[in-house]
């Protein structure tokens, strides 16, 4: 790809758009455009072909039945699998985190397959859902700062071998299995539970991805003061809720 | 039913005694109005007391996501036109609440009731009605209100069966699954700005195909019923084609909307549209919504948005820039606690306005504002913000408790 164009795909906002996702591709489209970049931004409906020549995709969270409509229309299409064999960077929120595993629970209480881009696998909780703002400290490989999100989910995520924690709570469930991890991720697929917009909340998430889709190790920086604000803000909340 | 005199049993009448004793006892604690704990009392002496009270009644349910408590008092005024009305006008919209403004009914002919969408089937079931009023369906406290679809498939099941006209959107596709399995329905095409929550067929998960005003599934035939009344601009046209003026004090597109329905709302109960739509004009404010008040010599206009459809439906109907625009949010348990609807706003259609932003979650809107690409200044009270404004009326955006947070501020 050219160093100074971006294509950014949003997948199925029909389907998976129910927790305010669109923020994450505004984030990610308004901090490239601040770099200097040309974005082209594609949002992809259900019922129209995932382009495979993208550098970015963003699939959001959305509703049992949603889930499952946008889960056997991935597999049907092929062209996100496609995309990420191409090298492309994807990036997933709850419902969309447990699409792009090996399977997960739909709506009628069924075993539904996923597309296996994480290897991870879903279950559904037994316990409450996990409603509340959280506190986690992201994978230190990856050398950013803590992790603020908002989660509300029932979904329970097991992680298997090839996919790493993307971060570990200090407050809040994260992947509700009881060992404090949160999201998952491998060298180009990233998965989290956190909604806020998540990247509205942290935007050196999405500058990650810009970097990875770039392949540079900087970007010029921008003025994140009210990022900062909103940031200091939710951990000190996350903190003194539990 | 109506016309059915016959009197409340005895502890029915016990109920309505105990209901009106605890509201007092709460409301001289300093604890509001007391309706809602007054219900609560007494439902738990007479658990049928609402279906009592309602016999007396020729009831009629307002429910929707966004516009109830303007059109339950829309139809109130439409239906005085021809007898009493008892409603409840403050907007307290689950069983307790409706029980205890029925309480209040004294020699009422008509019901008028709001109704919570969660309660709609059980209320719809208790009180007999004799029409049903649907305005649209979409998403709303994200944190725990569960699935949009999910509503109307529960509203679909609970009023089937309903011996009740129902009078519904017909351009809302989650109103339209709910309703279409009703016996006698009066579609109104009422149009609906918000089209997020209604892109997957109800039906069948197909996806809608929209053409103008036209919607419809390309895989199982689910499609817009073709409507009897239609609000076309300022006017509304009846069954019979005839365009009726539609002058209301209340502002913008949506409470036009809300003002169709009630037209046929009322003709169910033989009031004439041009009589209705007359009455309509005298409502002004609905708690506290739409009124301009008068602060520190500023002019403020307090409108009401609780989420996205409800903001984009404000937004056209504000004054044009250079108007200012003050916008807050809080996310306290009456609002939802998670913010992250407010992405789903196209905040971009402020471009222009001068724009301050305060409440608990400033914060939020300012880096929703900053992604947006738009100007605009954090204030820590209303004191400040009205400071920074500059001159003219200044448009007033707020969700539920930091709208009742500035009617407080402002002595509304
Ligand atoms: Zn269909």
């Amino acid at each position: 790809m050219s160093q100074n164009s971006l294509r950014l795909v949003w997948v199925y906002p029909d389907l998976l758009s129910t927790y305010g996702d669109q923020g994450n591709t505004l984030v990610v489209e308004r901090r490239a455009r601040q770099r200097g970049l040309d974005v082209s931004r594609l949002d992809v409906r259900s019922d129209q072909q995932i382009p495979t020549s993208g550098d970015i995709y963003l699939i959001g969270g959305g509703e049992d039945r949603p889930q499952r409509l946008a889960a056997e229309r991935l597999r049907r299409d092929g062209g996100l699998n496609r995309a990420v064999a191409n090298g492309a960077i994807v990036f997933s929120v709850c419902a969309g985190y447990q699409i792009l595993g090996h399977e997960f629970i739909n709506d009628l209480g069924q075993r539904e397959p996923g597309l296996g881009l994480l290897d991870v696998v879903s279950t559904r909780g037994e316990g409450a859902r996990c409603v509340g703002d959280v506190l986690a400290d992201i994978d230190e490989r990856l050398g950013l700062p803590p992790l603020t999100g908002f989660e509300n989910h029932q979904g329970v995520t097991h992680l298997g071998p090839t996919a790493r924690p993307f971060a570990k709570v200090r407050f809040g469930n994260g992947n509700g299995t009881g060992d404090g991890f949160e999201g998952a991720y491998n060298d180009t697929v990233f998965g989290t539970y956190m909604h806020g917009p998540v990247l509205a909340r942290n935007p050196m998430i999405a500058d990650l991805l810009l970097k990875l889709a770039l392949d540079v190790n900087a970007l010029p920086p921008v003025n994140d003061q009210w990022y900062e604000a909103l940031r200091a803000e939710r951990i000190a909340a996350a903190t003194q809720s539990t | 039913m109506a016309g059915n005199s016959e009197p409340l049993s005895a502890r029915a009448k016990l109920a309505v005694t105990a209901g009106k004793a605890a509201a007092a006892v709460s409301k001289a604690a300093g604890r509001g109005s007391g309706s809602v704990i007054g219900g609560k009392v007494a439902l738990r002496v007479d658990p049928d007391l609402l279906g009592a009270l309602a016999q007396h009644l020729e009831v009629t349910l307002v429910s929707a996501t966004n516009g109830k408590t303007t059109t339950t008092r829309l139809i109130a005024e439409a239906l005085r036109a021809a007898g009493p009305v008892v409603s409840n006008a403050l907007g307290a919209n689950m069983p307790a609440g409706i029980t205890s403004a029925l309480s209040g009914g004294g020699d009422a002919r008509y019901g008028v009731i709001e109704v919570d969408e969660k309660y709609l089937a059980g209320v719809a079931r208790d009180t007999d009605p004799k029409c049903i009023a649907l305005l649209n369906l979409s998403r709303d406290q994200l944190d725990r209100a569960g699935e949009t679809r999910m509503l109307a498939e529960k509203w679909r099941e609970g009023l089937n069966g309903t011996k009740a006209v129902v009078v519904a959107n017909a351009d809302d596709p989650l109103i339209v699954w709910a309703a279409s399995a009703c016996a006698n329905v009066v579609w109104v095409a009422a149009g609906q700005e918000w089209k997020e929550d209604a892109w997957s067929c109800p039906s069948c998960g197909g996806v809608l195909q929209r053409q103008g005003d036209d919607w419809g599934c390309g895989e199982c035939g689910f499609r817009r019923p073709s409507p009897s009344w239609v609000l076309n601009g300022d006017y509304v046209l009846d069954p019979h084609g005839s365009a009726w003026p539609i002058h209301l004090q209340l502002p913008g597109r949506a409470n036009k909307a809300n003002a169709a329905t009630s037209a046929a709302v009322a003709a169910v109960f033989g009031v004439p549209p041009q009589v209705a739509l007359e009455r309509m004009y005298q409502v002004q404010a609905v708690a506290g919504r739409y009124d301009v008040v008068t602060y520190q010599n500023r002019e403020l206009r307090l409108l009401l948005a609780k989420n996205p459809a409800g903001w984009l439906e404000t937004f056209s109907l504000i004054d044009g820039p250079p108007a200012p625009v003050l916008l807050s949010v809080n996310a306290r348990g009456a609002d939802g606690t998670d913010t992250s609807w407010l992405w789903d706003v196209d905040y971009t259609r402020l471009a222009g306005h001068p724009i301050c932003v305060l409440g608990d979650r400033k914060l939020d809107l300012a880096v929703r504002l900053e992604v947006a690409g738009l100007e605009f200044r954090v204030c820590e009270s209303l004191d400040e913000a009205l400071q920074v404004c500059p001159p003219g009326r200044i448009e007033t955006i707020a969700n539920y408790t930091a709208f009742q947070d500035l009617r407080r501020r402002v002595g509304n």
